[in-house]
């Protein structure tokens, strides 16, 4: 912060502004988007560096040891979440898992099918229904979840695996990305000569189009797999039995638990730390792609 | 009595918000029910340990009568209500509920619950009047068993009181000389705090002083949120507030559990239910807390508010509402049943007799010091004020955080914050067809 400070006023100082202010100038422009970026990174590392140092404490530290002082507990923490009714911990985690992979594959697949089919062909309704599409891209998935409920009651699916995975596959933002992504990284010529050779529509989407819409489609992946591992709301209104839920809604009921028994915080900061394990882990893992990504995008548009 | 005719209006005012619905498709339906073949029920609660409850009942009364039921743990509060009236309106609600007591006019209302007089009416004498009124809404009808209630408290640090030379207080008033007194003493502590954040601690404080929040004259609610009884509270702890002898941080929080942890905070205005709170809040003070009755507004008087409490509820889509109330009925009268469920759930019955008996003969292990706690705890309870739940408590509460918030944290005038939580429940209830007599 003080060199922030001294570098600040150093131009007001100064009394030859028009030679003096080349370089310092560049460098000031470097500073301060440094600093905000690392005060940003502070500002989002924080809560997480607390989780971390929180799952460490056992419940006699938690509230009455410093906060970033970590604690002797997190052995003890595993093994009460572990042992709490006999284990559902890790089956809200395979519930968690299962709803955001499968959920954010077949949701990738069904974006993939319809940006590139939106993208390459031109039929009628095309543009209605993209901008349908758009529309859905505005709605808050929050004030879908109710209807949902009650369309998926009339089926009689509520309160099974499906009601949870069926309203997360068509996202209509990962379509538009699709769509968007397979009009700068499929060329039409590719496509074309594809027909020309006389590959079949499937053969030219399979083969060609595909591997060139791969890095757009993991963003896509991602973008899902951390929205269906984060929801709350569409599994908290489809779910009732407890051992479909998914972490989000189990960690909640560990919170609530009515007011004459204490919320069981050690468990849920420790539950709410190996959460996150999985996320960063994806995240590592996938990261090639994600950068590979970034790049073409920047580059074609 | 007046009693009778404060039934009879209140059923006239609720047949005309259900349009009469509730009540007659809940006299005919129970009557042709045969009860055959095995049942299965299904059963939504927040409270721990109820699966083992349950089995009780699966092994025992349950497998005689070919009656099964399973738990679905959920998360209590208001957003269960919620899920219960979203499922309800798909007529997919469970068979049982955990409901509030407060909570139970606005299933009511939707229809959600099932008259279940004819089933639990003998379980009547085994609860207070207070308690069993609240499930009955004042009207012939039953819509729930009471299980377990919060009756309101005084707990403090006993030592520092000591330390300090403060006597506990028996009224209000004296409550607010020993909070100034305490300032003086030691300015970096307080007595307690003011919770913006805990709509259900002020109700019950607003019971104590005599507040009757929903009331019905004729086919038309009244709401007396701003009444003159509630005003005096409200005034009473907004002084308080602006005077800097409270704090005016909620309650609930991290830095809530420091403050008692570390004795920054050394009482706290509570129900019977709060030796299980404070274990994990202050956990490095057990044994130096006591419990005492809430202080009273006159000398003369021995009366109490409730904080929390729930009942279990039939829903309207159950198929077998005989089998469920049966089921209730055991849950919350039968002697093991409330023994296991205090022993599992950690729950302060709402049954008389079970108050006293099996796990409630030992204090709990936080005031193993107090011997007489759960004595002393039985004959507070005793001195509960009625209650006066209405069909949008929910809303109500909300608009209470949202008003109070704000006054506590600026010091500002908690009347104004009054007014504006009564002005949002009666506008509320005009926009749900409910008639509200201005």
């Amino acid at each position: 912060m003080s060199t922030l400070a001294v570098r600040k006023a150093a131009p007001a100082a100064g009394t030859t502004p028009g030679t003096a202010q080349g370089p310092p100038l560049r460098r000031r422009i470097a500073l301060i988007p440094t600093v905000t970026l690392l005060l940003g990174a502070v500002y989002t590392l924080l809560p997480v560096a607390w989780v971390v140092i929180a799952s460490t404490k056992s419940g006699h530290e938690l509230f009455s040891t410093f906060t970033f002082l970590p604690g002797t507990g997190f052995a003890d923490n595993l093994k009460d979440l572990n042992a709490y009714r006999s284990g559902i911990y890790w089956e809200w985690m395979g519930n968690s898992a299962l709803y955001a992979g499968l959920g954010a594959l077949l949701s990738t697949a069904v974006s993939a099918f319809s940006g590139y089919a939106l993208a390459t062909y031109r039929f009628k309704g095309r543009e209605a229904m993209f901008n349908v599409l758009l529309a859905g891209v505005l709605m808050p998935p929050v004030i879908l979840a109710i209807p949902q409920y009650l369309l998926l009651a009339k089926a009689d699916l509520t309160d099974s695996y499906l009601s949870v995975l069926l309203p997360q596959i068509l996202s209509p933002y990962g379509v538009y990305l699709a769509r968007i992504y397979a009009s700068a990284a499929v060329p039409a010529d590719v496509v074309e000569a594809g027909r020309m050779d006389g590959a079949s529509e499937w053969r030219i989407f399979t083969r060609i189009a595909l591997p060139m819409m791969i890095p757009g489609m993991v963003t896509v992946f991602l973008f899902q797999f951390v929205a269906i591992w984060n929801n709350f709301l569409l599994p908290f209104i489809m779910l009732s039995d407890d051992e479909r839920f998914p972490l989000t809604l189990g960690l909640y009921t560990l919170l609530e638990q009515g007011a004459n028994t204490p919320a069981l915080y050690t468990l849920v900061i420790t539950g709410a730390f190996l959460a996150v394990l999985p996320l960063i882990a994806l995240f590592l893992v996938i990261q090639r792609f994600w950068s590979l990504d970034l790049l073409s995008g920047a580059v074609k548009s | 009595m007046p009693h009778t005719k404060r039934r009879r209006l209140v059923t006239t005012a609720l047949a005309v918000s259900l349009g009469a619905t509730a009540l007659a498709a809940c006299g005919s339906g129970d009557g042709t029910e045969a009860e055959s073949g095995p049942v299965s029920l299904t059963y939504w609660t927040w409270t721990p340990g109820m699966d083992k409850v349950v089995d009780l009942w699966n092994k025992g009364p349950g497998k005689k009568d070919r009656i099964t039921v399973t738990v679905k743990k959920q998360a209590s509060g208001d957003t269960l209500i919620t899920k219960i009236l979203t499922a309800h309106k798909a007529k997919k609600a469970p068979d049982l509920v955990q409901a509030e007591y407060q909570a139970l006019p606005t299933l009511v209302s939707n229809d959600a619950l099932a008259d279940i007089s004819d089933e639990v009416d003998d379980a009547k004498d085994k609860f207070a009047e207070g308690v069993w009124q609240q499930t009955t809404l004042g009207t012939d009808a039953v819509y729930a068993v009471p299980q377990d209630i919060g009756p309101m408290m005084f707990y403090y640090r006993e030592d520092l009181f000591r330390q300090y030379g403060l006597k506990v207080p028996t009224t209000w008033e004296q409550f607010a000389e020993t909070a100034r007194r305490l300032k003086q003493k030691a300015p970096d502590k307080d007595l307690t705090t003011f919770s913006a954040g805990d709509s259900g601690l002020f109700a019950g404080l607003a019971q104590q002083a005599g507040a009757k929040w929903w009331t019905t004259s004729g086919d038309k609610w009244k709401v007396g949120i701003d009444d003159a009884a509630t005003r005096k509270v409200a005034d009473f702890w907004g002084g308080l507030v602006k005077e800097g002898v409270i704090d005016n941080q909620p309650m609930y929080t991290p830095s809530w559990n420091k403050a008692l942890n570390t004795g920054k905070q050394i009482a706290w205005v509570s129900a019977v239910w709060a030796p299980g709170t404070l274990t994990t809040a202050a956990p490095d003070t057990e044994g130096k807390w006591a419990m005492a009755p809430l202080p009273q507004w006159s000398a003369d008087q021995d009366v109490t508010g409730s904080w929390g409490g729930s009942s279990t509820a039939v829903t309207t889509d159950s198929a077998h509402k005989e089998a469920a109330a049966e089921f209730a009925a055991w849950l919350n009268t039968d002697h093991d049943a409330l023994n296991a469920l205090a022993k599992e759930g950690g729950i302060y019955p709402a049954s008389t007799s079970a108050q006293l008996s099996g796990a409630f003969s030992n204090p709990p292990a936080y005031f193993s010091h107090q011997a007489d706690f759960y004595t002393k705890a039985a004959g507070i309870a005793k001195t509960t004020a009625p209650s006066a739940w209405g069909p949008n408590v929910n809303v109500a509460y909300t608009s209470f955080k949202d008003a109070f918030g704000p006054a506590a944290k600026n010091k500002s005038d908690f009347t104004a914050a009054l007014r504006k939580v009564q002005d949002d429940t009666v506008a509320d209830m005009e926009k749900q067809g409910f008639e509200v007599a201005r």
